[in-house]
């Protein structure tokens, strides 16, 4: 994305600087393997709590990849790490290495960061004081980026999430004038027109009913030709639905990660089969 | 038993119509100075009363456009200096107001809001008043500011920290940097509430007396600047109303409504802000 260039003062008063860094091994430019971003020995606390136990984990480039597993298990944690919003909390920091694109985002500044990796949440939040449209615009804008056709990309994003014939008469009604769905959907197309690498995903249908879930995993259909996508859900049908790959997270630790329906089919742990059976969790 | 239930009856109601008085008492007053205020008032409000500058003394008729216009450029003074620390102040206790400095910020603007305003007065005399040898807009602006001050810091505060996580984290999330997402998303939603509070402050500073005693002191006349003694209403009510002249107690109670409408409209226009918008 060009957009560095166009960009007002840049304050970095924000996240402690470079966090915790990186295990000692080299970073730079490494064979990928096709892996838009991969984690090596990633640990998250919460002041002394250990919450993440050393996590290895691969995400291929514009693949779906689900992390399943029982509430408490990490997992948004995890997906909080991968673009620096866990240490946003007080008390909260990471240890080891996450390369996105080979780099590690640990070395990088947190806000250029989350422009790349984006980020949607478990409950729709749109800006209460924005319309529709400027929701939309509202990470380039906020971020002092020119956007040469505003309305184009509105427009172009707004389609992406399927919405554009839905609101294309109401652009200037608040964001909060929409349904649940369509708040969560609207937040998806305020993060996809960033154009971020990575979209990140937190549970976000489980604020939603039925129909509105069914549309957003539609979307991420559309959405994993061109986007690597990371998304956290407590609901196994959802995982078995919209994802390539799937992992199981329990206590802080990877059990397993495979395709998803070798995890759905023939887990090699004992603990998934327990889990996704319904014998816990 | 069922004696039991008769009593409980009554004892129900004697309560509720103890509360019916007790409302009705803490109205009177209220109602009794609304009243009392308008009916002695509206005698003295004329065109000369907004145009004209006060009679000699002795004299009958003269008006109070100079005391109107003070008590604006005072108040609006008093905006100028205080609302932009006071905001910036509520920013920084609920951005990190849980450091020891922000305990030590919070803790003294919950002891200054408690500071009697002719202290405040005192204090602007000693080191304005005093130091430029003359009362001045200046002085008056500045005391009143700082009698603003703690309301608007701790309301802000308190409003900033009303605004839901979940938009920090969606700003934060879309690689905003901190301070454009205090500014742009938390700020700018809490605004609504942080213009009533800045209005409730400019509401109680209006109709301040003590603190301009000594400050802007008085003025018959237009004063040539800021850097002049200033009339203000307040001061002027004070003036008027332990006067000997009759006519001046006309224009005492005058611009006491004048003061009342000017903070009930103050105090409206604040209620009409935060009513949600559709």
């Amino acid at each position: 994305m060009q957009t560095s260039q166009a960009q007002s003062v840049e304050f970095r008063t924000t996240v402690p600087e470079a966090g915790p860094g990186g295990t000692g091994l080299e970073s730079g430019v490494r064979d990928l393997g096709g892996n838009k971003l991969r984690t090596r020995q990633l640990r998250a606390f919460f002041g002394k709590a250990e919450v993440l136990r050393g996590i290895d984990l691969e995400f291929p480039e514009k693949k779906v990849t689900a992390i399943i597993g029982p509430s408490g298990c990490g997992k948004s944690t995890f997906i909080r790490c991968l673009n620096r919003m866990h240490e946003v909390v007080p008390g909260a920091t990471c240890l080891g290495e996450a390369l996105l694109d080979g780099k590690d985002i640990f070395r990088m500044d947190p806000v250029r960061l989350r422009r790349e990796v984006g980020m949607v949440f478990q409950k729709p939040n749109p800006f209460p004081t924005m319309s529709i449209r400027d929701n939309v615009l509202a990470g380039l804008r906020l971020n002092g980026i020119s956007v040469p056709d505003p309305d184009a990309l509105v427009e172009k994003s707004l389609r992406q999430v399927a919405m554009w014939d839905e609101v294309k008469d109401s652009l200037g009604r608040s964001g909060m004038s929409l349904s649940g769905g369509q708040q969560q959907r609207l937040c998806i197309a305020r993060t996809i027109a960033m154009q971020p690498k990575v979209i990140l995903m937190d549970e976000p249908c489980s604020a939603l009913d039925p129909i509105a879930t069914a549309r957003v995993e539609e979307l991420i259909h559309e959405l994993r030709d061109s986007y690597t996508i990371v998304i956290v859900t407590h609901n196994m049908q959802q995982a078995a639905r919209v994802a390539h790959f799937t992992a199981f997270f329990y206590m802080g630790e990877l059990v397993e990660r495979g395709e998803t329906k070798e995890i759905f089919t023939r887990p090699s742990q004992q603990r998934t089969e327990d889990y996704i059976t319904g014998r816990f969790g | 038993m069922r004696a039991n239930i008769r009593v409980r009856g009554l004892i129900d109601r004697a309560v509720t119509w103890l509360c019916v008085l007790a409302t009705a008492l803490a109205v009177v007053p209220l109602f009794s100075v609304l009243y009392y205020v308008a009916a002695r008032g509206l005698g003295g409000v004329n065109l000369a009363f907004f145009t004209e500058l006060p009679a000699p003394v002795g004299e009958v008729g003269g008006g109070a456009a100079n005391a109107i216009v003070g008590s604006l450029q005072l108040v609006g003074l008093a905006c100028l200096i205080g609302i932009p620390p006071g905001i910036l102040a509520g920013v920084y206790l609920a951005e990190y107001g849980n450091s020891a400095l922000g305990k030590l910020v919070r803790f003294s603007a919950d002891v200054m809001a408690g500071v009697p305003s002719i202290t405040v007065g005192l204090f602007v005399y000693a080191i304005v008043v005093l130091q430029t040898g003359h009362f001045s807009a200046y002085a008056g602006g500045l005391s009143l500011a700082i009698i603003m001050l703690p309301t608007v810091t701790r309301t802000t505060e308190e409003l900033l920290r009303l605004v839901p996580e979940a938009l920090r984290e969606a700003a934060l999330g879309l690689g905003v940097s901190k301070w454009r997402t205090t500014i742009s998303i938390l700020l700018r939603t809490a605004l609504p509430g942080v213009a009533t509070g800045v209005m409730l402050a400019i509401a109680r500073v209006f109709g301040e007396t003590a603190p301009l005693l000594f400050t802007s002191f008085s003025n018959r006349y237009w004063a040539e600047s800021l850097n002049e003694p200033t009339a203000s209403l307040p001061v002027q009510i004070f003036t008027y109303a332990v006067s000997p002249y009759e006519d001046w107690h006309r224009q005492a109670w005058a611009a006491a409504l004048l003061l009342v409408v000017f903070v009930l409209l103050l105090n409206v226009s604040a209620r009409l802000l935060v009513r949600p918008r559709v």
